[in-house]
């Protein structure tokens, strides 16, 4: 068989949207993490973008979608002006039919999706078992798509202390965005009217582990307390008169710059920072 | 049954302090057990000799320290061997475990998290619910480590994963390893940390390979009899907004504080291997390094080596200068920025932005109490001032008395000639 380069075909990008949640309100919304995986989407240049989403249809769902409509301004011939619907009961496993969904109708190449939903049990499986029930690498905590070339995805992925490590995946990919990914672009109102919903029907599978769960507001966690195991009234009472212990530093006084800079530069190079 | 014989003579000397004997008995009474300030009289009571307790203080009066923390000369070797005996833990070995808990560290730093010892905690927790039947903890460690304490944090069974396949990152071989723990042991619950330095992802990768639902983001569990695993737990859902009581899952993906760190015990750790070396796989993700990011671009908050600049700071050509040689994320006091010199972003402290850096550098700062709440989480604290009394300085891990000017330039002529011969050298 002839060797055919990937990189004449037009990439297609799915992006997996959910219905946010305003963290004071309570109002749906487009979810954080999921309008960021749309902005790098729409940051990739020569690429189809198909938007979808599963759940219920209502108007929770359609005040989101259309927020994630808003931002597709001057990209309308991408594919960012509709969203794939893809209609689901409320207590429903989503996987098989967005599975399905993927894998037959869309045939996306890269499939962006957030860390964890804002409603629900927002557990983070889904990008997992969507890669496990596909077959395709999973990669988290992506802030950008450096490129695509003859297949291989160039990934820069975020770490810890905002570093950065650069990742190369050989098409096709699920990729999670990070919550330091490029912030989303305002969404505007014209796009968001304009854009079209598209349903699309796939049986659903209802979710019959959640039934045994008890779901309430979250409680603030207790605070751990600092556990005295003392054996004599002495500890006890060290132990409750104890202050933060201070003044264990070092200090150098009249030192020359040059004897200074050494003890600075010795604890630099202990802690491993100068690079 | 033996009777207990008494000696009267002896007595009698220990009694007496003027008698020749006195300090003999007395030390040969300790070695048999009994203090010398108190023993059994002749008719079976308990007596005191209040002359052997306490100590003279040092305006020559005599000071009985009722604590037991400071003991006369006499007793001071019974007084340590009691500490002592209390500072061991008591070990634990269990040699045929009813069943399994692994534990997957994420191992930050190549050391064992509290983060990670909380979740040893909850894993012995699941270990030793059953008193007749208990099950061992088993830690699993993949890559280099630096960790010595195994036992004390409260492993039974260590399996260290020494390869080279690891290295960077690399989660579809941690997962084959894994996979393989999996077939081999089939542990009774995955214990993971709920955390992006590695535990969440390799976690859900693990729930998503097994087919396993897992239950994310537990900060508490319980026993319950409704259950069919025993357990019950409780979980952060929707972003943190929920509050969710479901059974225990077999994997469970728990979020920091969810139980104490074991303390009382010490456990065997003892090294475990798998019968048969992992297979070779080939992935499909290629790591290709870190790649360079420029300091000043990193927020503040998250920045792990900061060089901030208070009102001392004069020459401000010569301090950026010193940021950019060092490799440091600028940070400033609230004075500095209101005059101008820095951005308001930069601002380190109540009013401005908490830090959570691994080195701070103060040039300057005197510590006004605002500031120093902002820098309550770095760990290792470096003032350069020119007041010896500031609250910086009392704050600090390594203060140094000068002008801030000289001495970062020393610092950054010192940092270039190092550089230098490194190169030369290469």
């Amino acid at each position: 068989m002839p060797h055919e380069p990937i990189t004449t075909l037009p990439l297609t990008v799915a992006v997996l949207l959910s219905v946010g949640r305003h963290p004071v309100t309570g109002r749906a919304r487009r979810a954080d993490q999921d309008a960021r995986g749309l902005e790098l989407a729409l940051s990739m240049a020569a690429a189809r973008i198909e938007l979808v989403h599963a759940g219920p249809f209502d108007d929770a769902c359609e005040v989101s979608m259309r927020g994630y409509l808003g931002m597709s301004a001057g990209h309308a011939g991408s594919g960012a002006d509709s969203v794939t619907l893809v209609d689901q009961p409320s207590q429903a496993d989503v996987v098989p039919a967005l599975c399905r969904t993927l894998s037959e109708s869309l045939a996306p190449q890269l499939v962006i999706a957030g860390e964890r939903a804002e409603q629900g049990e927002g557990s983070g499986m889904l990008p997992y078992q969507l890669s496990e029930s596909l077959g395709w690498p999973l990669v988290g905590g992506i802030v950008a798509v450096e490129g695509v070339e003859e297949g291989v995805a160039t990934l820069l992925q975020a770490l810890p202390r905002g570093q950065r490590r650069r990742l190369s995946v050989r098409l096709p990919v699920i990729v999670m965005v990070n919550a330091t990914a490029m912030a989303p672009r305002q969404s505007a109102f014209g796009p968001a009217r304009r854009g079209t919903l598209a349903v699309v029907e796939q049986p659903a599978v209802h979710d019959a582990a959640q039934d045994e769960w008890r779901v309430q507001p979250a409680r603030k966690r207790p605070k751990r307390l600092k556990i005295v195991k003392a054996t004599s009234a002495r500890e006890r009472f060290k132990a409750a008169a104890a202050k933060s212990d201070g003044g264990g530093g070092q200090i150098m006084k009249d030192v020359s710059p040059d004897e200074a800079a050494a003890a600075i530069h010795k604890l630099l190079k202990e802690e491993d920072v100068l690079r | 049954m033996t009777i207990p014989r008494r000696d009267p003579r002896r007595e009698r000397i220990a009694r007496n302090r003027c008698h020749p004997e006195h300090d003999v008995v007395l030390t040969e009474q300790e070695h048999d057990g009994a203090s010398a300030a108190e023993w059994t009289g002749p008719n079976g009571l308990r007596r005191r000799d209040p002359r052997q307790v306490g100590f003279i203080g040092p305006n020559g009066i005599k000071r009985i320290d009722r604590s037991g923390a400071q003991q006369s000369a006499t007793l001071g070797t019974r007084a340590t061997r009691t500490t002592a005996a209390a500072a061991t833990k008591r070990h634990v070995e269990i040699e045929s475990p009813a069943f399994m808990v692994a534990v997957v560290p994420d191992m930050a730093g190549g050391r064992l998290s509290s983060h990670d010892r909380d979740l040893l905690g909850l894993a012995r927790q699941l270990a030793d619910a059953d008193g007749n039947s208990p099950g061992a903890v088993l830690a699993i460690v993949m890559g280099p480590h630096k960790e010595s304490q195994w036992g004390d944090a409260g492993v039974d069974r260590l399996m260290a994963f020494e390869d080279s396949a690891f290295d960077g990152y690399s989660p579809e071989a941690r997962l084959a390893a894994l996979e393989a723990v999996e077939r081999e042991m089939a542990p009774r619950y995955w214990l993971l940390p709920d955390a992006s330095t590695g535990g969440a992802d390799l976690g859900r990768r693990l729930a998503a390979r097994l087919g396993e639902r897992p239950a994310t983001g537990v900060w508490s569990i319980e026993p319950t009899s409704g259950t069919s695993t025993g357990w019950q737990c409780t979980a952060r859902g929707g972003a943190g907004s929920l509050d969710i009581q479901r059974p225990l899952a077999r994997i469970v993906l728990a979020v920091e504080e969810c139980a104490e760190p074991v303390d009382e015990t010490r456990h065997a750790a003892r090294p475990l291997a798998l019968s048969q070396p992992l297979p070779r796989l080939l992935g499909r993700i290629d790591d290709q390094g870190r790649v360079p990011v420029d300091p000043a671009g990193i927020a503040l908050a998250e920045a792990e080596f900061i060089l901030s600049a208070g009102n001392g700071v004069k020459d401000w050509e010569g301090f950026h200068h010193a940021a950019r040689v060092l490799g440091a994320t600028e940070g400033a006091s609230r004075v500095v920025v209101d005059d101008g010199f820095m951005a308001r972003d930069r601002q380190v402290g109540a009013t401005g932005t908490w830090v959570t850096a691994r080195v701070y550098v103060a040039v300057g700062i005197s510590g006004a109490i605002q500031h120093l709440q902002g820098i309550q989480r770095c760990d290792k604290v470096v003032a350069i001032n020119k007041d010896p009394d500031c609250d910086m300085i009392k704050r600090a891990d390594l203060s140094v008395i000068g002008d801030a000017g000289d001495i970062l330039s020393a610092l950054v002529a010192r940092v270039e000639q190092e550089r230098e011969e490194q190169r030369d050298a290469a």
